[in-house]
């Protein structure tokens, strides 16, 4: 089969396109354009957590449903943040992370044609279309998007008399969450069946790069996980709409009227969307600690430091995750007995991570680091993980917890593992895969420009969310200065603020970057960055089908700095000589 | 590529490192972001705080040193020795973080934790005052049982926000005494207060920072708090769990007498009913 034999009609082959490398720049795109939404609307609730006494005419004037005379209306901050959350955590981070390079690079990783169903997988990307729409469109509708929260939390959440958001927004937010789930359910499915069927000759498991590894941990999590929320979600439809009671008990009273449920109890749907909550937020940060360990071998010249203690460390991770979720309700009155259980076997993970931790820093011991702007990514994605991974501490200790509990502390701490950790991530893949994506080179300046303006107000700003949570800030409250206790400490939320206004801002340099070398950028040959993985052994970019000829593999991903060799690398297709084998990286 | 002329942004790295490090750990410690700790527990909750800030502020420092030395060793191109590693060796390597996290991490879940843990949900002593906070969009009732020691009977129906808040009925005897505040909790100092927590509606968090206190209160269920207050003032309750639009303003406030303060202010008291 020769590779230049793709489809060569415009719909078929940039739109309903079935190459996996068309599919992933697809969900990459989208995940762009989301991502000027969910940023948009945060800096919308910064505003109103920093002054939150101010008018905005201008902003009122632009946004008419969202600000009244200028002010934000309380139900409107509710939804911002309902929808800030969905659409940065399901829409952007799963698409470009798992969706988007997981799409693009396992083929290219394990040495296939494409994915095992790629009919499934335009399907996954065209299910999720309709998806952003409902889930855009619902803020114009009369009452507003859905505001109960990113994590939807019933009764609130099932009873339109309860909240403004509750009433068609919500619907609206329940079915494009199950859209995504079919779509996020068919992906993670094709990719579990095209790391364990598809592998071309030679690429044993243990030859595998470690973020194939992680996007493989990651899509078994998801289609363990996944199902529950869909259950909690079809449920809560249910309740809202066919008069049963699972989320809901009797005796409610609402606007002088006492409802007519009876029965349920909404602990059963806190269980549900924490059993997919917490492995879901693994699923999004593992990808980018593969992609850093990849990223730091190919620009620090030397093999990854414990290629397999990394991955028993992920299998570890993914067991224990599946049996934690009960952190996130320590104070939800559950029996006391079971909180100690759960805060027991969750801070246990922090012994999986932090081998991954470790290995990260010494996979740069003794290398010959080469400053990409990939590089700079990775190297920050590792310090966040320190601050976020022993933050996670803090809140798995159920003693603590109990105080910090739903504070700003939790913020911060989620905006360093699933903000900074994949954002970094989703940075370092991009100008890292950019030449093998689009045949040309990103610009290094501006990329390093984004890195340097990025790192510190988005470390700053975040950490500082750490302090105001153990001032007693709590999450989710329209105007933090409502509370007394709280006021002397508000000078902060303005810090944050601005810290992260100019965090926003670096973002454009990459927005620019981006489209600007689709078509500028250098023209990037085979094996720009010297790699030793399959992908540099495709054209750039990628032809359909990858290669004319199937790569055979001979050794695992991270030959590098071997003596002898004239590149000081072994790629992995290169067949052996009978020069001794490297220890370190090897297989077997 | 030329490593060499890198060193000017390696430099600036390690320098910024080292910096959101420093930073970080010195803004946890620069001042006592949390409030006063007037409850028996709340000394124990803020040890638990400090155990982690010092055991993973001391873990970042160290995963930062490694991090900027290396990137300083190795980032400047120069001729390194073989940087492979045996299987062997890697794995003895990840028993430093294996122990050392285990260590520190189960340390403080069962033995800086699990003791204050047991305070808060362990047995209520016999003499403890029994008080019911009800939570409802976006206030907090209040409900004492009065002179009986009962609390009375209530239903959802009799709910009326102004003239009968708690929804007591009045064909119940125990019912007449009992006294019922509006976004007002009065305790004496030094007794355990066992509080019981009903919603009328949504999820709410019955959260006293001072105390470190933070019970969820989920309607359908009768939940329970248990707390010591020690230091006699007034403290805020806020809401922790989101419950609609006016969730940010569901404040109340615990007033915390001494002993014969509240006797005093328990006498004057008439039941919501009489």
């Amino acid at each position: 089969m020769s590779a230049t034999h793709g489809p060569q009609g415009f719909w078929t082959r940039y739109v309903f396109s079935t190459d996996h490398k068309t599919i992933g720049k697809q969900y990459l795109i989208t995940a762009i354009v989301m991502a000027l939404f969910g940023v948009a609307w945060s800096i919308l609730i910064r505003l109103q957590l920093a002054w939150p006494d101010a008018t905005w005419p201008l902003l009122g004037g632009l946004m008419p449903n969202l600000y009244e005379s200028g002010v934000l209306l309380p139900e409107r901050y509710l939804s911002l943040v309902t929808m800030h959350g969905t659409i940065m955590i399901f829409f952007v981070i799963s698409f470009a992370l798992l969706s988007g390079f997981g799409n693009f690079i396992i083929p290219l990783h394990i040495g296939a044609r494409d994915m095992a169903y790629p009919v499934l997988n335009m399907l996954s990307y065209w299910t999720i279309v309709p998806a952003c729409f409902l889930m855009l469109g619902s803020f114009f509708v009369p009452d507003g998007a859905a505001g109960g929260g990113w994590t939807v939390y019933p009764p609130l959440s099932a009873l339109p008399e309860a909240l403004p958001g509750s009433g068609l927004g919500q619907t609206l937010w329940l079915l494009a969450m199950a859209l995504f789930i079919v779509s996020f359910t068919m992906g993670s499915l094709n990719f579990i069946t095209t790391i364990f069927n598809c592998r071309t000759k030679g690429m044993h498991m243990r030859r595998m790069p470690l973020t194939v590894w992680t996007l493989l941990v990651s899509s078994i999590l998801a289609i363990i996980a996944f199902p529950a929320l869909t259950a909690a979600a079809i449920m809560l439809l249910f309740d809202r709409h066919g008069g049963t009671s699972f989320f809901l008990p009797e005796g409610m009273v609402l606007g002088g009227q006492v409802l007519a449920y009876e029965g349920g109890t909404p602990l059963l749907f806190q269980h549900l969307f924490w059993f997919l909550g917490h492995p879901e937020v693994y699923v999004l940060a593992l990808p980018a600690l593969g992609i850093a360990f990849d990223v730091s071998a190919t620009f620090g010249r030397r093999p990854v430091f414990g290629y397999r203690t990394s991955v028993w460390a992920l299998i570890v991770i993914a067991f224990l995750s599946m049996i934690v979720w009960g952190h996130h309700m320590f104070t939800s009155g559950m029996n006391p007995y079971l909180g100690e259980y759960f805060s027991i076997v969750t801070v246990a993970i922090t012994v999986p991570f932090a081998v991954l931790g470790m290995n990260l820093i010494a996979s740069l011991w003794r290398s010959r680091i080469r400053l990409t702007s990939a590089m700079l990514f990775a190297l920050g994605l590792i310090a966040a993980i320190g601050i976020g991974g022993l933050g996670g501490l803090w809140l798995g200790t159920a003693t603590s917890d109990m105080y910090l509990h739903d504070s700003y502390f939790v913020v911060g701490h989620f905006h360093f593992m699933i903000g900074t950790v994949t954002g970094f991530g989703i940075f370092a893949a991009t100008y890292y895969w950019f030449p093998k994506m689009f045949g040309r080179f990103m610009s290094e300046k501006l990329g390093k420009l984004h890195f340097w303006l990025t790192l510190l107000p988005l470390f700053l700003g975040f950490v500082a969310m750490h302090y105001l949570g153990l001032a007693g800030h709590l999450r989710r409250v329209y105007d933090p200065t409502a509370y007394e206790y709280a006021v002397p400490t508000q000078g902060l939320n303005v810090f944050i603020t601005f810290a992260l206004f100019i965090a926003a801002a670096a973002q454009l340099v990459f927005l620019f970057n981006f489209f600007w070398s689709l078509r500028r950028g250098r023209r990037a040959e085979e094996n720009p960055w010297e790699g030793a993985t399959l992908e540099w052994t495709a054209p750039s970019p990628a032809p359909h089908l990858n290669w004319d000829v199937l790569p055979v593999v001979y050794r695992g991903p991270y030959e590098y700095r071997v003596e002898g060799r004239p590149d000081g690398y072994w790629p992995q297709t290169e067949p052996l000589a009978v020069a001794a084998t490297p220890v370190g990286a090897r297989e077997g | 590529m030329n490593e060499r002329r890198q060193t000017p942004e390696i430099v600036a790295l390690v320098l910024l490192f080292l910096a959101i490090t420093v930073i970080t750990v010195a803004g946890f410690a620069a001042r006592d972001w949390l409030p006063v700790a007037a409850s028996e527990h709340a000394e124990g909750v803020d040890g638990v705080i400090r155990y982690l800030l010092l055991t993973t502020g001391a873990i970042l420092l160290i995963g930062t040193l490694a991090l900027v030395a290396f990137v300083w060793q190795y980032g400047q191109g120069r001729p390194t020795k073989s940087p492979r590693t045996s299987a062997k060796t890697e794995r003895w390597w990840s028993l430093v973080p294996v122990l050392g996290m285990a260590l520190i991490a189960e340390a403080g879940v069962l033995l800086k934790g699990l003791p204050v843990w047991d305070q808060v949900y362990g047995e209520v002593p016999e003499d403890a005052l029994l008080v019911e906070v009800t939570g409802k969009q976006f206030e907090w009732i209040v409900r004492y049982p009065g002179p009986d020691g009962a609390f009375g009977r209530t239903d959802p129906a009799l709910v009326d926000g102004q003239r009968n808040p708690a929804g007591l009925d009045s064909d119940d005897p125990a019912a007449r005494d009992d006294l019922v505040f509006r976004n007002v909790l009065h305790l004496p100092v030094g007794r355990t207060a066992n509080v019981r927590l009903r919603s009328l509606d949504v999820l709410h968090s019955f959260t006293v920072p001072a105390f470190r206190v933070k019970q969820d209160v989920v309607p359908g269920i009768v939940g329970r708090t248990v707390f010591v207050p020690t230091i006699p003032g007034e403290y805020e309750i806020a809401c922790a769990e989101l419950c609609g639009m006016g969730h940010y303003q569901m404040n109340g406030r615990v007033v915390v007498h001494t002993e014969a303060e509240y006797e005093a202010w328990v006498a004057n008291q008439t039941g919501w009913l009489e």
